[in-house]
């Protein structure tokens, strides 16, 4: 096992990929002369040349086509987004092209390509730049979602990504780029799409989420065991498709569930997980399926409104309590 | 506004009431303090005061009617009020059949289902999975919600055993909240604690002797009679002062043993349709004529049902004495959350050897009950001893 920052992860699956396959470039906003605006791709340009790091002008909508070209004529472009807050001029070429194209050609074409970049909340950014996209991007068929936590899933999960036959948006984000773990150095280090994590074994509560969401449900737990009960933490990994078998065994044993997802509540991921348990389980529940999000308003920018606008561990701790009917 | 009046909880152990009779008609006037109605608890009949002004609307409970803690029995407001809207948006549990008029139920739904039951799909799968009635179950949850708890808790009760119907007529008598208290006590201490039982036969010549001395002079002056029930009572506490572990409670749920330093005897009184046991405090520090007064004034507010659930609550160790019916000796059920008790069989003529001679003498048995998970057959074996002596020889009981 190496120790390895997140966005080293990222990089070692990039460099890889690259090295193992010639097709595989990649394309973006500072991403070669610069290293990378989060230094992600430090290093790479003079390793594998300009034309295979190539630095693109600001207008998202123009690579992320043209990225998409390319794959439609056999490359495996990765398009890194400087964040996806800034993807959403892309969105036509995400949305109508890479979603759809595959099914509208009946199969004659497909997107070998992967949009990745940095996703949610950020820090004082305010409004415009703290959007978190994963139950956008997952409400069209024709892609998948990865939303990773942590440095080995970066790495295991962007190497089978890039080797995906379609359209991957990976979703990584700017707080955890420094953050170090263990990253597995097995050779070919692949981690299948749609499959979930248990993090955490427990019968007392199920708690589910992703990216930095997954480490306020592992903090719950931890204050939760401090109580005497013994949450299972889930790790979804993939938002779509989704490993409904992973949460609805272990909403099975523990009946009950609390769901914490960083995005704003409406129509969110939380909210399908939240009616998919309901369909699949409802036999199984003692208690309403609760969940920890962002609030219902765009995001602020005072620092003592931001903390209150995301998602807290305490809240899910006490979230936790409710469903369990302790207090 | 109208003012619920819900079922008041009105000792420790109190888990549900019997409305057994209302004081006031609906549409008089009340204040608060007034006495409105009179509950049977497990303990004792007390009066439900009103705790605020207004006119009684609706007497939502009827007489009779057994209410958990909490159901609404009242409902409390300005003359002519109405108070169907606050019915129906009641969120409170239910007295049994008392649904709102608003809510009835469509004419196809059998009777009596109309009231809104609040289970979650867990319990409720459980439940059928068991085959247990959620109708007649209470809910824990928020609004009354049954919940995996609930179902756990009545899995956890002893099956009832089924009762064969033989066709034949019987008397059908309500069980009392009483009776039911004496159910659940004495089951939960016959199926918790482990009991084993002591046995010796004590020679009581001496203290007959004793007993007429102490009476015959209170009958010249006028001062209080003693029983032999009284001088046990005194004997027990002198014993219990040297035995601590026999005047204790094993609290398992605070990982503690109590050892108390305070010696409060309770004393079962046979009342006329059950047993209760009020409690003579600091037997210690009291003479054998307070012990004897305050006695007698005990079992005689218990036989009219005057003593407060206070009188009954907090004993260290509890006796039972079944003497007076000739009963030689028996055993008897621990009284939680005593550690032991005593069971005191009447005093016999026998004839008995003395310097090898038969003579006439006076034996008592006495049983004591232990629990052992907290007095062991040796220290309820002591303390046996030393109360033994102290009945022999009643003399000592003035060191």
């Amino acid at each position: 096992m190496a120790q390895l920052q997140l966005r080293e992860a990222v990089r070692a699956a990039l460099v890889e990929e690259m090295s193992r396959d010639a097709d595989v470039f990649l394309m973006g906003e500072e991403v070669a002369e610069y290293n990378g605006a989060y230094k992600v791709s430090e290093g790479m340009r003079d390793r594998f040349g300009p034309n295979r790091v190539i630095d693109t002008p600001i207008s998202e909508s123009g690579f992320a086509g043209l990225g998409l070209g390319a794959a439609m004529n056999g490359l495996r472009p990765v398009i890194e987004f400087m964040t996806w807050n800034f993807a959403f001029v892309a969105i036509d070429q995400i949305i109508n092209n890479a979603a759809k194209i595959r099914y509208m050609s009946g199969g004659q074409f497909s997107f070998p390509i992967v949009f990745r970049g940095p996703n949610g909340a950020a820090g004082q950014l305010a409004a415009t730049h703290n959007t978190s996209v994963e139950s956008i991007y997952s409400c069209f068929p024709g892609l998948k979602v990865i939303s990773i936590s942590n440095p080995d899933d970066a790495k295991g999960l962007l190497k089978s990504a890039i080797r995906d036959n379609d359209p991957v948006v990976f979703l990584e984000s700017e707080f955890m780029y420094g953050m170090r773990g263990e990253v597995s150095e097995e050779e070919d280090y692949l981690i299948p799409i749609g499959k979930a994590r248990i993090a955490r074994e427990g019968d007392a509560v199920t708690i589910v989420g992703h990216n930095k969401s997954y480490w306020r449900a592992m903090e719950a737990a931890e204050m939760l065991e401090a109580d005497g009960y013994y949450a299972e933490v889930i790790d979804p990994r993939t938002i779509r498709p989704f490993d409904w078998d992973a949460v609805v065994s272990s909403v099975r044993k523990t009946n009950r569930l609390v769901i914490v997802d960083e995005s704003n509540p409406f129509a969110s991921v939380s909210s399908e997980i939240a009616f998919q348990v309901q369909s699949r389980c409802f036999d199984y529940l003692d208690a309403p399926v609760r969940r920890i999000t962002a609030k219902d308003t765009p995001a602020p920018y005072a620092k003592n409104l931001m903390t209150y606008y995301l998602p807290s561990a305490e809240d899910t701790y006490q979230a936790c309590r409710d469903v369990l009917y302790l207090d | 506004m109208p003012i619920a009046v819900e079922m008041p909880k009105m000792t420790d152990t109190m888990e549900e009431g019997v409305l057994v009779q209302w004081n006031v008609e609906e549409g008089s006037e009340i204040a608060a303090g007034d006495i409105i109605a009179q509950v049977e608890t497990d303990k004792a009949t007390m009066d439900v005061e009103a705790y605020d002004d207004g006119v009684l609307l609706r007497r939502v409970a009827a007489e009779g009617d057994a209410l958990p803690i909490g159901a609404l029995i009242a409902v409390l407001g300005t003359k002519g009020e109405n108070i169907e809207a606050f019915l129906s948006g009641y969120s409170g549990t239910w007295s049994a059949g008392a649904v709102p008029e608003t809510e009835a139920a469509p004419e196809s739904a059998p009777a009596g289902s109309s009231r809104r039951l609040k289970v979650s799909p867990l319990a409720r799968r459980m439940a059928a999975d068991h085959g247990l009635k959620l109708e007649s179950m209470t809910g824990s949850g928020p609004d009354g919600r049954i919940i995996k708890h609930d179902i756990e808790a009545e899995l956890s009760q002893p099956a009832p055993v089924a009762i064969p119907d033989s066709g034949r007529s019987y008397k059908p008598v309500r069980i009392t909240q009483m009776r039911k208290a004496i159910a659940r006590r004495l089951a939960q201490s016959k199926y918790s604690a482990p009991h084993f039982y002591l046995s010796v036969d004590v020679d009581m010549e001496q203290a007959v002797a004793s007993r007429q001395r102490l009476n015959s002079r209170a009958e010249q002056t006028g001062g209080t009679k003693i029983s032999f029930n009284d001088l046990v009572t005194k004997a027990c506490a002198a014993s219990l002062a040297q035995h601590p572990a026999v005047n204790s409670t094993y609290a398992v749920e605070h990982n503690e043993i109590r050892l108390y330093n305070h010696i409060d005897v309770g004393i079962a009184v046979a009342v006329e349709d059950g047993l209760v046991t009020p409690v003579v405090r600091s037997v210690d520090e009291k003479g054998l004529a307070e012990i004897a007064a305050e006695t007698a004034a005990l079992a005689k507010r218990a036989r009219s049902r005057e003593l407060k659930p206070e009188e009954m609550e907090g004993s260290t160790f509890t006796t039972s004495n079944l003497g007076m019916f000739g009963i030689e000796d028996f055993t008897a059920i621990i009284n939680p959350p005593n550690a032991c008790i005593l069971a005191i069989g009447a005093i016999r003529d026998v004839p008995v050897i003395k310097d090898g001679q038969v003579v006439p003498g006076k034996r008592m048995k006495i049983t004591l009950s232990c629990d052992h998970r907290v007095v062991d057959g040796a220290t309820g074996a002591r303390f046996v001893a030393t109360l033994r002596g102290y009945l022999e020889e009643p003399l000592t009981l003035l060191m």
